[in-house]
């Protein structure tokens, strides 16, 4: 398959505007300054490209939410606050290739009528910082960014929002809480970003490899990318592979590549004997089927989510309780701590999962932590509490036998 | 309008409307902890979750708005279950001594608990255990207990403008705390207890003065008295099974004489005083062109307030002591001369709706008696929780009266308890100083009511004067800001830390609802309406105090007794 | 670092984003790089000009793992144990680190060289087990190289 988000990442000085610029960089842009807001937004409506942060929404719907809102001024925001564990993705593109993700920020703000955009990154990501800033910077220069850009009479500026350490805040209601300078506890929504999102103005969140597609469907055109890869959530995607395998890294792909194929072909194989991946990071569940196909729809029939496409491979040393207990452990540190289901189900669920680790769980928790894990889904207000106990109780119900091992007597 | 089904059933309710409301009109009471009506839904405690058909999970109904055709679906097993395990995983965390909690007989919790059959918690766990913040004369905090609904937050915030309290930490770390968990009584804090009203476990109470009055009372060395304000009678009621909307004053004083107190006395007196004082300084500083307008300054919230956050405006507020202090000094003064009791022998107590109340009886200043001018305040819930200790069946009292020395009260005095109280008072007794003639309209309606902002104009003689109430800190805020901005046409402002006024104190029985503060609020007013005194002027013991004692209203002994000075406390 | 520093940077970034309360993480960033832990002072100053209460700033500061108010080591060793570097051993680099240091994690060491957090994913799971040291990234740990590290660093 022709690379789409990584076809630049190998370049020398791929960060560069002028490496961008010699490879047709800043054509959709152009490109785009010539359309009307509508075509783009239908352009995207037409490749069927759905959100890569974890939620899969379509995001020409998305766009087309936030432009037909009544406040103003409008937002556009790229999320590029990438925390899930096992997750590496944004980082290849932020690093090696910032002004395909400039380029596709000014596109949105074009198309839903905006000239403020922003990009909030994890602050650990100091490289990436540094080279956004100076992306950022050659990008004004060469009157990509700021006003009447190539003498559309469209101005747009871009400003960085560093992360200071908090998983949730990659849900974009609470990035945008922290982008106020709040703490950043999720909001109920509805209402959504889109139509009350940073100051309560409509806006629209985008994850970094999402926006990343965006200059290609402009180029090639929203039919041309949904034929790619599978048709109900088609295009490429970056899958992260970790864990236990033996070529971990990030692999462009199109979607609905099998799991067989993804470990075998690329990652080189399980390092040791298989035993269970975590198809979405340790938000998803756990999936023993090696032939479950990477898209979407097929990971949730099977019971757990693609999520943000970060693939942790477990092999047959490692004991389900640890992986339980390292997940939520995890959660239990990045909870927020607002809902009381999320805050005191981690709680509790870590102290049940430690015990079992140290031989002391009683038989009649595994069943409450199954059904802990049924109530945080159904109650939590966010994404992180819904899913907190996903890897735990997955692996209870896959590997009971390894729990009641621990049972004490 | 939006038609909804809830249970089957259909309702109609105007758009933005939310679950939670819109199941109320069909007398349907969804659980929750969090949500508190005159709070914005900050839905923490997801207790009020509730099935909506085609959504794959539940929605919190106390702030999801209602749509066209929803199908809502509030007691289900799935919904029953989610409720019962928030619950569970409540408990677990909490520091649940029961039976020796201030708010076993109104915690939230329990009843909820109760109520949705909660037999068993299946969760075993640490229990949490923080350091109690002690560091507040007034305020108790209890971390241990605390449930994280957020509503002290929400009040300290958005009611009050306050914000020394606000989550810290994050997860399971999380807290409600101050400013480097420096402690209540090292930050903004007005101590005026809207925290306490709105908590719904026991995780934030006042420093009871109990056990101290109990030790006073049974030692026979000490001549114990007693000030009750006038927010008390109106619902001290509520404390011991009478109805809300009682007026108790006669029963009070009888159950405080049965509780062993050497002589009481009535805060409505010294309310009177406080007018005598106020009104005269406000017409003098209208007269002679000084700092205007004048701030009432009875609310020791609205004082601490005032000495933080505008400090500027200190040549604005009155210079008058409160009714608790100005009682304070006489107690030791004119009373214990006129009883021939050495002031050292007195203990001075006062009951008030107020905790901070507690705060202003130890301002170091307020020693002008010589002694420390009232040695303890008691709020209304411990003075319930006294009566209910000795056994005494309140309901049944037969009504007395205080002693009249500093006990017999006009109207004006009883209705300081009301928000618009005090400019009401103050009013009447100005026009009668500026004009020589009573004010015929004694009732001044447009500065009654609950309204957050109230202002009036009276005609005095030739002089328009104009007047602003407001009520809550939020409210006061707005009066204030434009007073600091010079551009305040107002001539004198009543401000009164809580929304309500007194009737809704931190230290009254535990409620948030405004309407039943106005319920209480009416009770002073009728009982202003049938005294046989309504002007603070013309209570004979007012007369009696100045002729016997001080002389004159802004006089020498005045000045020294009932007046005081402020301190710029600065920010934390 | 001097009190001048923070309130310097403090003042470029509110002339450059405004004195409003989506300018505080912004600040609060700002002063945690140049002074290594935001003091009570920073909180008030910043208090005044966004006009946010302290306790507000303070609960923002306690909410995010990359700002303190307690003042950290010269080094700050963030180690990843999330399930990818969990996988690949990140345990023992645990045990190997906190032996070196002398110190466990979360805490810092007297002479105030270093502070070790343990830290949910940084990124960097190709490359586990992973911990940044600062804005330094040290990848595929081994007990014999992380012993290196810290020797290197402690001079």
């Amino acid at each position: 398959m022709e690379k789409i988000l990584t076809k630049n990442i190998d370049k020398p000085n791929s960060q560069d505007i002028e490496v961008y610029l010699a490879d047709g960089g800043y054509k959709a842009l152009e490109k785009v300054l010539t359309l009307k807001p509508e075509e783009v937004i239908d352009e995207v409506k037409k490749s069927r490209l759905v959100g890569r942060g974890g939620a899969a929404f379509p995001v020409g719907l998305k766009w087309s939410f936030t432009s037909k809102e009544d406040g103003e001024p409008k937002f556009i925001v790229c999320n590029a606050d990438e925390g899930e564990p096992g997750t590496f993705k944004d980082r290849v593109i932020l690093r090696n290739d910032p002004h395909l993700l400039l380029e596709a920020i000014i596109i949105g703000g074009y198309a839903i009528g905006t000239s403020h955009g922003y990009i909030y990154v994890r602050g650990e990501y100091y490289p990436e910082i540094e080279v956004l800033e100076k992306a950022i910077k050659q990008a004004k220069e060469k009157g990509y960014l700021g006003n009447n850009i190539l003498r559309s009479g469209f101005s747009f500026n871009i400003q960085l929002y560093k992360g200071a350490g908090s998983y949730v805040c990659g849900e974009e209601t609470a990035l945008l809480e922290s982008m106020e300078g709040n703490r950043g506890s999720p909001d109920c929504r509805p209402p959504f970003p889109a139509q009350s999102g940073f100051l309560g103005k409509p806006t629209a969140v985008n994850n970094v490899e999402t926006l990343a597609n965006i200059p290609a469907i402009i180029i090639n055109g929203g039919n041309w990318y949904s034929k790619i890869g599978s048709p109900g959530s088609p295009g490429p995607k970056l899958f992260c592979l970790s864990g236990q395998v033996n070529k971990p890294g990030v692999y462009e792909l199109p979607t609905g590549i099998p799991l067989r194929e993804l470990i075998e072909n690329y990652g080189g194989g399980v390092r040791g004997e298989f035993k269970a991946v975590l198809p979405g990071g340790v938000s998803s569940s756990l999936l023993t089927d090696l032939d479950v196909k990477l898209d979407y729809k097929s990971i949730a029939k099977a019971g757990s989510m693609l999520g943000s496409g970060a693939v942790i491979v477990i092999n047959s040393d490692t004991s389900m309780i640890d992986v339980a207990k390292n997940t939520i452990d995890f959660f239990a540190h990045e909870s927020c701590g607002k809902c009381s289901v999320c805050r005191e189900g981690t709680r509790r669920a870590r102290e049940i999962i430690t015990r079992f680790a140290n031989g002391g769980g009683r038989a009649e928790e595994l069943d409450l932590l199954l059904e802990l894990g049924e109530v945080m889904y159904d109650t939590a207000c966010c994404g992180l509490g819904q899913v907190a106990m996903s890897a735990t109780t997955s692996a209870i119900k896959l590997f009971r036998d390894e729990f009641e091992q621990k049972v004490r007597e | 309008m939006f038609t909804l089904t809830i249970n089957g059933e259909k309702v109609t309710v105007p758009e933005g409307t939310s679950i939670m409301n819109a199941a109320k009109q069909l007398r349907i009471d969804i659980p929750h902890l969090c949500y508190l009506e005159g709070l914005e839904p900050e839905y923490h405690c997801r207790i009020c979750g509730v099935e909506i058909e085609g959504e794959p999970r539940l929605a919190p109904s106390c702030v999801r708005a209602v749509s066209e055709g929803m199908k809502v679906h509030t007691n289900t097993a799935r919904v029953r279950r989610a409720r019962k395990m928030i619950v569970e995983l409540l408990l677990v965390n909490h520091s649940a001594d029961c039976p020796t909690c201030e708010r076993n007989q109104t915690c939230e919790l329990l009843k909820l608990a109760f109520e949705l059959g909660v037999k068993k918690v299946r969760f075993e766990g640490e229990k949490p255990s923080y350091e109690l913040d002690e560091t507040s004369p007034a305020i108790i905090r209890d971390p241990n207990k605390c449930i994280l609904c957020g509503r002290c937050v929400r009040v300290c915030h958005d009611v009050q403008t306050v914000s020394v309290i606000g989550f810290i930490n994050r997860g399971l770390d999380i807290k409600v705390s101050t400013f480097m968990e420096k402690g209540l009584g090292n930050v903004e804090c007005t101590n005026c207890g809207q925290c306490i009203q709105v908590c719904p476990v026991g995780a934030i109470k006042e420093k009871s003065a109990v056990d101290e009055v109990w030790a006073a009372l049974a030692n026979p060395k000490k001549h114990v008295v007693v000030q009750e304000a006038p927010a008390i009678r109106a619902a001290l009621g509520e404390e011991l099974g009478l109805p809300p909307g009682t007026l108790v004053a006669g029963k009070m004083h009888t159950a405080l004489r049965r509780l062993g107190f050497d002589a009481v006395f009535d805060t409505n007196f010294s309310a009177d005083l406080t007018i005598m004082e106020e009104a005269n300084e406000l017409v003098k500083r209208i007269t002679e062109g000084s700092v205007l307008p004048q701030i009432t300054s009875c609310c020791p919230g609205w004082i601490k307030f005032m000495e933080h956050f505008y400090p500027d405006l200190i040549p604005n507020v009155s210079t008058c002591k409160s009714p608790q202090q100005m009682f304070g000094s006489l107690a030791k003064t004119y009373y214990a001369q006129k009883a021939g009791i050495y002031p050292a022998k007195i203990v001075s107590v006062s009951v008030m709706p107020c905790t901070a109340k507690k705060f202003e009886a130890q301002r170091p200043e307020m020693t002008d008696s010589g002694f420390r001018d009232v040695d303890y305040v008691l709020t209304t819930r411990e003075l319930a929780r006294m009566i209910k200790e000795a056994g005494i069946d309140f309901a049944g009292l037969p009504d007395e009266s205080a002693s009249q020395l500093m006990g017999l009260y006009s109207g004006a005095g009883t209705i300081f308890g009301a928000t618009g109280g005090v400019m009401e008072a103050a009013l009447r007794t100005a026009y009668k100083l500026v004009t020589g003639k009573e004010l015929e309209r004694i009732d001044i309606e447009p500065v009654r009511g609950l309204d957050g902002i109230k202002t009036a104009t009276v005609n005095v003689d030739s002089l328009e004067v104009k007047v602003a109430v407001a009520h809550g800190l939020g409210n006061a805020r707005k009066i204030l800001d434009e007073v600091r901005a010079g551009k305040s046409p107002y001539h004198f402002i009543e401000i009164m830390a809580c929304p309500g006024g007194c009737v809704g104190g931190g230290g009254q029985p535990i409620s948030f609802d405004l309407a039943l503060r106005g319920i209480r609020g009416q009770v002073l007013y009728n009982e202003d309406r049938v005294l046989p005194y309504r002007r603070s002027h013309d209570n004979p013991s007012i007369k009696k105090v100045y002729q016997d004692y001080l002389k004159e209203p802004l006089g020498e002994k005045s000045h020294h007794l009932l007046h005081t000075k402020y301190t710029n406390r600065g920010r934390v | 670092m001097s009190t001048a520093l923070w309130k310097t940077k403090v003042d470029e970034v509110t002339k450059q984003r405004g004195k409003a309360r989506e300018t505080l993480l912004p600040c609060l960033e700002a002063i945690q790089e140049v002074s290594g832990y935001i003091p009570q002072e920073a909180v008030s100053y910043l208090r005044e000009n966004l006009d946010v209460p302290s306790v507000d700033i303070y609960g923002v500061i306690t909410f995010y793992g990359m700002l303190t108010t307690k003042e950290q080591g010269k080094y700050v060793i963030r180690l990843c144990n999330s399930l990818p570097c969990y996988l690949n051993n990140s345990e023992n680099m645990l045990e190997v680190i906190e032996r070196e240091l002398g110190i466990k994690a979360g805490e810092t060491s007297p002479d105030k060289n270093f502070t070790l957090e343990v830290v949910p994913c940084l990124g960097l799971c190709d490359k586990a087990p992973a911990m940044m040291i600062n804005d330094k990234i040290y990848e595929n740990l081994t007990e014999e190289s992380a012993k290196k590290i810290i020797a290197e660093l402690k001079g």
